[in-house]
């Protein structure tokens, strides 16, 4: 442990922050669904591995540092793509059966995408570069910090206020909040309903695709993290208040903060601390902290 | 009470079978009767969740922490301390029950998918705490080699003793579903509003339900640790509680010995489909996908429904 300063601190303070952005992008997606759908989809852990996956693959195909900027793009279109194939092939003639199926739905189509990622990528650990632009790191009160963190904690912001023009500012962003409410008013007003629920899980997928292709630099890429992700996302979601989006932020800004002091002071029981930060919040409000949609 | 299971009228088939069960040893290959007892323990498992989920109507979707922590509890039992054997096999399923009510007060005052969720999250926590304590649990390399006391020594007798320990935990496991807590149990599964209303105590029961569910994945557990003499921290990963649901689903939710025949069905599947591919959970997921399309209520269920259409109704009413 030993002593730990002030610039310590704030560099690990960052760490988390970046961290929770990653996070949130992912538990945006995963609320949005859930909002919409109220459906908690396990496979979108799956999609995320397949956005790192893609991210890798594509860094790889364009030489030079653009080829991470073009599979920023690029990744998170490819993950829509397979969740719009498994929603209209499958999913959608779900809607009318009960909750439970959905979910093990969601969970088969976790399990089969986990073994297509094994086939296509193989099971060997993968690694991408940051971009020459973010590459290295930055002095911070003395103490270094990487560049590509310092990019994520700008990113998780804009990813926050461009959902939240969605939501509020176009169409279909209202309508599939009109759908989280009230879904047979929607049904009445003469919108097709099977239609907005394929919207809202493609891109709420889309999202989780972003946050695969963002981690992608930060991690090393391996089957099994849709696993570990799925779980945090969760409980993310679950403190934060189903299907609000603030809530998906603030859970995530306490799970990632939690683990990064956890990791500064308790290495071997890091992993313990946002757990227990969730058990905490969960025993002083069950229903999560900021107002579910439902 | 006894009397009514020797008089149900299935009592003489499940009899022949456990007949047949018992003298099989001695004429199959070694490797069918690992393959058999590791169908039992399993069977035991999904017979304890479906009685959460069957019968509760309640989300227990981590159950798989109850086995592991049964496992680890007699697994160290077994390794750290000297007490006799019985004690540890008693002390696992009884640290399940435990855990289990620990975990289960928080969940019974959530509903549905608050109650599924956080299921998961509070025994992803003991997971997390398995998998990192090196020094007490072995973190993720787990215990390994442990040692069986003497009569418990060669495959045969581990199968004898997980064999008839599974038939006592399913004669007791019929008791408590035919018995008033059993019904009340269903009363709650099928409208909990109601049941309030006439004054049954809902969460009490429903927590209960899950005490008892527990203990019996304890049970599992330390039979697990029968068979394989180690144990590791997948057994508490939530990936394996999935399993254990889709075996209930597979053999169908609302029969007494659905599950059972799920955990069959899956683990003969993937002891033979692991022989010819290392892509067993694609299969998984594209089997669950089948029956969630063409089999909602599982193999029990379609049979059942195919004879008694009764039944299936009553499995209707259910949801």
């Amino acid at each position: 442990m030993g002593s730990v300063g002030p610039a310590e601190l704030i560099c690990q303070l960052l760490v988390g922050f970046s961290r929770s952005m990653i996070l949130f992008v992912v538990c945006a997606g995963l609320s949005f669904v859930l909002g919409v759908l109220r459906v908690p989809n396990i496979a979108h852990g799956s999609l995320y591995m397949i956005g790192a996956f893609a991210t890798f693959s594509l860094t790889k195909m364009f030489a030079g540092s653009v080829g991470f900027w073009i599979a920023l793009i690029v990744a998170p279109l490819l993950v829509a793509l397979v969740s719009l194939i498994a929603e209209r092939a499958l999913f959608c003639h779900l809607y009318q059966r009960e909750h439970l199926m959905l979910l093990l739905f969601t969970f088969a189509l976790s399990l089969i995408i986990g073994d297509l990622v094994k086939i296509v990528w193989g099971a060997e650990y993968r690694s991408v570069s940051a971009p020459a632009l973010l590459k290295g790191s930055v002095s911070i009160l003395g103490a270094s910090f990487p560049r590509y963190n310092l990019f994520l904690i700008l990113v998780g912001p804009l990813v926050a206020i461009a959902l939240w023009l969605f939501t509020n500012k176009t169409k279909i962003g209202k309508i599939s909040r009109a759908a989280a409410v009230d879904r047979e008013m929607v049904g009445v007003l003469g919108i097709n309903v099977s239609w907005v629920f394929a919207a809202a899980f493609v891109i709420g997928c889309y999202l989780a695709g972003v946050g695969g292709a963002l981690v992608a630099p930060t991690v090393s890429i391996t089957l099994g993290m849709d696993h570990t992700l799925i779980i945090e996302a969760f409980l993310i979601v679950i403190i934060g208040g189903l299907g609000n989006m603030w809530g998906a932020l603030v859970g995530s800004l306490i799970f990632g903060v939690t683990h990064s002091f956890g990791v500064l002071f308790w290495p071997q029981f890091a992993i313990v601390f946002p757990y227990m930060a969730v058990v905490i919040v969960l025993l002083l409000r069950p229903k999560g902290l900021l107002k579910s949609v439902w | 009470m006894f009397k009514n299971i020797v008089h149900s009228k299935w009592f003489g088939s499940v009899a022949a079978i456990f007949i047949v069960l018992l003298i099989l040893p001695p004429l199959v290959p070694r490797f069918y009767i690992y393959i058999l007892a590791l169908i039992y323990v399993t069977s035991l498992l999904a017979m304890s969740l479906n009685m959460v989920v069957g019968y509760g109507g309640m989300f227990q979707f981590h159950h798989g922490v109850f086995y592991g922590v049964g496992a680890y509890a007699v697994a160290l039992m077994l390794t750290k301390t000297s007490l006799p054997m019985w004690v540890g096999f008693i002390a696992g399923p009884i640290v399940a029950a435990i855990i289990g009510l620990i975990i289960g007060w928080f969940c019974v005052r959530l509903s549905r998918l608050y109650f599924a969720m956080l299921q998961i999250s509070l025994g992803s926590l003991i997971w997390a705490i398995v998998f990192r304590w090196y020094s007490f649990t072995g973190g993720d390399d787990g215990i390994h080699g442990i040692r069986m006391p003497a009569f418990l020594s060669s495959l045969n007798s581990s199968y004898y003793f997980i064999l008839i320990i599974l038939v006592v935990c399913l004669i007791m496991m019929y008791l408590i579903l035919k018995s008033p807590f059993g019904s009340t149990l269903q009363a709650i599964r099928d409208n909990p509003q109601r049941c309030e209303a006439v004054g049954i105590n809902v969460r009490h029961y429903q927590l209960l339900g899950i005490v008892v569910a527990t203990f019996f994945a304890g049970v599992a557990g330390g039979l697990f640790v029968v068979l394989e003499r180690s144990v590791f921290a997948d057994l508490l990963f939530w990936t394996l509680s999935l399993e254990i649901f889709i075996m209930c689903l597979l053999g169908g939710w609302f029969t007494f010995a659905g599950p059972i025949l799920g955990a069959a069905i899956t683990v003969a599947l993937r002891t033979f489909v692991g022989k010819y591919t290392e892509y067993w959970t694609l299969i998984l997921g594209i089997m669950l996908i089948l029956v969630i399309f063409f089999l909602p209520e599982g193999v029990m269920g379609f049979f059942q429904g195919l004879f008694k259409p009764g039944m299936k109704e009553a499995a209707e009413r259910g949801k």
